[in-house]
């Protein structure tokens, strides 16, 4: 029969609907959350400010540091033990990675830019929604950027190729499921994240990558919207 | 032949086009892609002639030589002071600038500014790597004893001063306190405590609302109001005599206060 239907009846290029707001949390020098569907992220930046320990200092330009963290009780049921893991270590570098690109740290010597991105609810898709919630709390805080990084997962279930999937669909047991997060820089399409976990074709992988190039306007388009909703 | 993509006083975002063509050029929060020209941080756009500059809304205190400002001492060392200045880096204020006075070798440099104090200073070098040097030698630079120590957005600083002083001296009038705005957006207030927080008030009714224009004549009116208000109440001033610190605590931003 294989999966021509999504499970919540969306069409293969349709994202879930997206919540954005930036200035959520008073005290950091910029924050933002970022809701899709029913995963939720909040990010909150401080900086630049005075990194210490002292030798991770760079002379050359300030370092940018991203912590990400599932909340204990975000998950569908089974409790997420608290504090670090392999994988959100990993998340963590692959956030900073992708928004390295845009952000001009160069006038801020030895300094550091912390990114704190927490997730109280998932739903699929954490890293790509902290991503996207970081860049509007980067943005928000006043940093020099180039552009801002929009990011969503695409991927293929089964025989269908597909944007934005969520759990019921990652978990899809009927057939092989390829989940491929990706970020882009919309200004000038670069992309900035690409993992991919599970199995897909050449063609598909360029088709989910094509769609995922629309996906992320439209998200930056929402980005944009919430910062200028702000004032 | 360049034309502008966004309206002029509007409000862009990293990464927006806000000109196309070459007769405009980029100057702060702006740069060139190609025959674009695109912002580079969260601002409100503004245009003068052929110049295309952004006026950030957000962001911490870059230090500029010849600011004044108003730090606290964090650190005392063997040749000068530390202190916290509300940015990104600390700033130092070494002896040979903090007093004309003689100061022996070894001397106990507590005597003149200990930890926690604030002082009222001026840069003198920022160098590439941001290492800020201060110092306290020049007219109204000091240390501070008793008032009030909030902390506003540094880039809102401009808006709270005015055109030559003149929405600071207004608060100053209307409440009768002492004000002094650091550039790093520090700010330094002594008066009747009811008028001090009259004072903040205003302060942070500038900081929300300093985009959107008439800013001077609702301040006006806030003032006036609450002004007149208290006036209406002349006993509370009394009641506060008696120790009744009730009020004060109400206020957020008490992890300021000295």
């Amino acid at each position: 029969m294989g999966y021509d239907k999504r499970v919540d009846g969306r069409k293969p290029d349709e994202l879930r609907p997206i919540v954005a707001k930036a200035g959520v949390i008073k005290r950091a020098d910029g924050s933002a959350m970022f809701k899709i569907g029913d995963t939720v992220a909040y990010a909150a930046v401080y900086g630049p400010r005075d990194l210490f320990p002292k030798f991770l200092q760079d002379p050359q330009r300030g370092i940018l540091r991203c912590k990400y963290n599932m909340m204990p009780f975000s998950g569908a049921g089974d409790r997420v033990r608290p504090g670090g893991s392999r994988r959100s270590k990993e998340i963590s570098m692959v956030t900073e990675k992708a928004l390295l690109p845009v952000l001009n740290l160069e006038d801020f010597p030895n300094a550091v830019v912390d990114v704190f991105i927490e997730l109280p609810q998932t739903d699929a898709g954490t890293r790509c929604a902290g991503i996207c919630a970081a860049a509007i709390a980067l943005a928000d805080a006043g940093l020099s950027m180039k552009d801002m990084v929009a990011s969503v997962s695409v991927g293929k279930v089964d025989n269908m190729v597909a944007v934005d999937l969520n759990y019921a669909e990652e978990s899809y047991e009927g057939g092989d499921v390829a989940d491929v997060p990706v970020a882009f820089i919309p200004r000038t399409g670069q992309i900035s994240l690409l993992q991919m976990d599970g199995l897909i074709d050449g063609e598909s992988l360029k088709r989910a990558l094509e769609m995922g190039r629309k996906a992320c306007m439209q998200i930056s388009e929402i980005q944009k919207k919430a910062l200028k909703e702000k004032f | 032949m360049g034309e502008l993509l966004v309206a002029d006083k509007s409000i862009v975002v990293p990464g927006e086009e806000v000109a196309a063509g070459m007769d405009f050029l980029p100057t702060e929060g702006v740069y060139r892609d190609g025959d674009k020209l695109v912002a580079s941080r969260l601002g409100l756009l503004a245009v003068d002639g052929r110049l295309v500059k952004l006026i950030p809304l957000s962001g911490k205190y870059l230090p500029k030589r010849g600011d004044v400002i108003i730090g606290k001492v964090t650190d005392v060392t063997i040749s000068g002071w530390r202190t916290d200045i509300n940015s990104a880096y600390t700033a130092m204020l070494s002896m040979k600038d903090a007093t004309s006075e003689f100061i022996a070798r070894g001397a106990d440099l507590t005597r003149y500014f200990t930890f926690g104090d604030y002082l009222v200073t001026k840069i003198v070098n920022v160098t590439s790597q941001n290492l800020v040097d201060l110092t306290m030698k020049g007219p109204g630079l000091r240390k501070l004893s008793e008032g009030r120590i909030i902390a506003v957005a540094p880039n809102k600083v401009p808006r709270i001063i005015g055109k030559q002083g003149s929405m600071v001296s207004m608060i100053k009038d209307a409440t009768g306190c002492r004000i002094i705005v650091g550039q790093n957006g520090i700010v330094w207030l002594q008066g009747d405590p009811d008028q001090e927080l009259v004072a903040v008030s205003a302060l942070r009714k500038i900081e929300n609302e300093s985009h959107i224009s008439g800013l001077t004549d609702r301040i006006k009116v806030f003032l006036d109001g609450e002004v007149k208000r208290l006036h209406l109440a002349p006993s509370m001033n009394a009641g506060n005599d008696g120790g009744s610190e009730g009020g004060r605590s109400e206020f957020s931003e008490r992890e300021f206060q000295q």
